[in-house]
């Protein structure tokens, strides 16, 4: 398989599934001549033309919600939140709309619609550019929200995505974009929706993470067999439908969990799942299930303080020697 | 009520005869059905919100006498009348407000979220401001794939206050979409007048600054408003041109069933009522025309009081969805790890209050 960026994951996709199916269009603000605000769209207004490569307004209410009505009518739109911070103006459309009308109407119309965002924080953005909303809308129903954490993801869900018939969030990275892997070159490639993966097998801990926290988990697990201590790591792929299933099997086999994400701690994604294994592991845990997430402010703009407000490396290492202390359970 | 320019042509130039009858028998019908209606929801047949269309036949009727089957329609809550207007039967319209599985929406929507696929009727919103956007996607997509029609986006007064109305407008005129804005202006948002709402109460001018014209019309005039949909119709399909109609008319009773309408002096809306009937107006001018006689208005009337008590009827013996069927409109594509028919059975159980532990 040739190895490529999580970005020429995402812009091969595109670029296949407009060529594949004349319904399919992109719609975002800055996509076309711009090429991008982070080149995901590149070359794309070049090779299909301003029909299929619509660069909007800025105006995301308006266009996510003409990308809502027009998917009513068959299109199947992607459309690019330059990042998730622009969605908050759109949520109407997105939360009482996109979600409720297939439902709300008795299945009479379906919303074939993916908006593509990138969630998260880098490089000092500060308090109204590095937020993680994906929480907000994996609490939805009607929604299916996926985060990939590598181009090989990337690549599989996008496509499915594309051609899944509901509305579709699709969580991108702005740290994930450079990052490289391997990805297959068949044209019918799809990873299922709803679906988590076991990036990295392991008998003592089980991490469970999306999106760059679990670039971060890799490494970590990696560093940590050197401390003995052999770490698995569940990379959720979906956060709704949610694969508790996979989750839990992992959990039974550790009987430890530590749970990472890069949003806010309360509330936040981390919670739904340490919630999910005590509910569904209890008997299996020998010790309490520790989350590692941002601490709860406007994120700073000034550098240090900035990178320390979000969960890194050190964040986890320190909760898995954690939970380790405890006793392993004897069978 | 606003002013607005009246034509001099001659009634029989204006409808056939059989037109004009079908115009008086549908205002009639929706007249007697949202009557019911609110009957229905006095005795507790109908639950949520229920918003009447009463006062506003001539401006439903005569938006549907204008459009084409190919055309698509996306409406605020207040819309029991539109889709009958459309061509639903009564029966469904009525079942979805009991709840039933019968109803034009499964009994998942309710009142405010009426559909029906096969008249293009796309959707009561009760979001204000929700439908307008989606109405212009739908437009948008009619011009990707060249076919014919037009939408119409249908609104109340209020709605021209916010921002997804503006940000609508200005999609819509960029994009040449063939989208007809068409603000049903009964004078009040809720208990808010359109003077104290809207700081340009002519609210057809407010397309200006997106270079979108815009008209205004008589709302309790059924021929007046055909007449200029099917006008700014025709250019919008032409020419992918959207327009603004502003169809004044006159609001018989609350916002909702449950409003007492407190806020507006009886007297006026008594007066109100007696001047702005579009039933009672047409009558008058069908009768001075000998369009139609007494004995026709009997027999209508008493059509239309049969047809809406059959809807009750119907509604009234339909089943109400299966528990089981809860998630059953999830979703379009099947996805794992969703709650199944057995998760909605076992929930419904214990909501029941049917275990014995």
């Amino acid at each position: 398989m040739p190895v490529i960026t999580y970005r020429q994951a995402l812009n091969d996709t595109l670029g296949e599934e407009l060529a594949r199916d004349p319904n399919v269009l992109l719609m975002g603000e800055e996509i076309g001549v711009f090429q991008g605000s982070y080149r995901v769209t590149e070359g794309l207004l070049a090779e299909f033309g301003p029909k299929r490569v619509v660069d909007t307004p800025i105006a995301e209410e308006g266009f996510v919600g003409v990308a809502i009505g027009a998917a009513m009518l068959g299109l199947r739109p992607v459309v690019e939140i330059m990042t998730i911070n622009f969605i908050l103006v759109a949520i109407d459309q997105i939360v009482n709309h996109a979600a409720k009308i297939h439902y709300m109407f008795g299945g009479q119309v379906s919303v074939p619609l993916v908006i593509r965002t990138p969630s998260g924080g880098t490089g000092q953005l500060a308090a109204t550019h590095s937020q993680s909303f994906e929480n907000w809308f994996a609490y939805c129903p009607g929604l299916k929200v996926v985060a990939p954490a590598t181009p090989y993801d990337a690549k599989g869900l996008l496509r499915a995505a594309i051609r899944d018939d509901d509305p579709v969030i699709f969580i991108e990275s702005l740290a994930l974009y450079d990052t490289k892997g391997e990805v297959p070159e068949d044209d019918d490639y799809v990873l299922p929706i709803g679906i988590a993966d076991v990036k990295r097998p392991g008998t003592d801990v089980t991490v469970v993470s999306y999106s760059r926290m679990t670039a971060v988990a890799l490494q970590v697990a990696q560093r940590m067999e050197q401390e003995g201590i052999s770490v698995e790591v569940v990379d959720l792929r979906s956060l709704r439908p949610l694969d508790r299933p996979t989750i839990i099997e992992s959990v039974k086999k550790t009987n430890r969990a530590v749970v990472i994400a890069e949003d806010w701690y309360s509330y936040g994604v981390t919670a739904e799942i340490a919630a999910t294994i005590q509910e569904e592991a209890f008997d299996y845990l020998d010790a309490p299930v520790y989350r590692v997430a941002g601490l709860e402010v406007p994120l700073p703009y000034a550098k240090e303080l900035s990178a320390a407000s979000k969960p890194n490396a050190n964040n986890l290492i320190y909760a898995i020697r954690q939970v380790m202390r405890g006793t392993k359970r004897m069978r | 009520m606003a002013e607005v320019a009246e034509t001099t042509q001659p009634l029989l130039e204006r409808a056939t005869v059989d037109e004009l009858k079908h115009y008086y028998y549908q205002m009639l019908l929706l007249r007697r059905f949202e009557e019911r209606a609110g009957e229905m929801y006095v005795k507790a047949k109908i639950g949520g919100y229920c918003h009447l269309n009463l006062g506003e036949e001539a401006t439903i009727v005569g938006l549907m006498a204008a459009l084409t089957p190919d055309d698509y329609i996306f409406t605020n809550y207040r819309e029991h009348g539109y889709i009958i207007a459309r061509g639903v039967p009564p029966g469904p319209v009525m079942a979805e407000l009991f709840g039933k599985e019968t109803g034009v929406s499964g009994g998942r929507g309710g009142s405010m979220h009426l559909f029906d696929r096969k008249t293009n009727f796309m959707g009561g919103y009760a979001i204000v401001g929700g439908q307008v956007p989606l109405a212009v996607g739908a437009a948008y997509a009619l011009r990707y794939q060249n076919k014919p029609g037009v939408v119409v986006a249908q609104m109340g007064d209020g709605t021209t206050n916010i921002g997804a109305f503006y940000e609508s407008l200005n999609l819509a005129k960029l994009w040449k979409c063939p989208v007809l804005f068409f603000i049903v202006n009964n004078g009040y948002g809720m208990g808010t007048s359109v003077e104290a709402g809207s700081s340009e109460p002519d609210l057809w001018k407010k397309g200006a600054s997106f270079r979108i014209y815009g008209e205004r019309v008589d709302g309790t005039d059924v021929l007046a408003v055909r007449d200029v949909v099917r006008r700014l119709r025709a250019r919008a399909e032409a020419e992918g041109e959207p327009a603004i109609i502003d169809a004044v008319s006159f609001r018989f009773r609350g916002h909702s069933v449950i409003d007492s309408d407190r806020y507006r002096d009886p007297e006026a809306v008594r007066r109100g009522r007696e001047l702005y009937d579009p039933i009672r107006k047409f009558a008058t001018l069908l009768l001075e025309h000998g369009v139609i006689d007494d004995a026709w208005l009997k027999a209508v009337t008493e059509r239309v009081e049969r047809e809406v008590q059959e809807a009750i009827d119907f509604a009234n013996n339909s089943p109400d969805p299966k528990f089981e069927d809860l998630y059953k409109y999830m979703y379009a594509t099947p996805v794992p790890n969703t709650p199944t028919t057995e998760d909605a059975i076992r929930a419904v159980k214990i909501n029941h209050g049917e275990f014995d532990v």
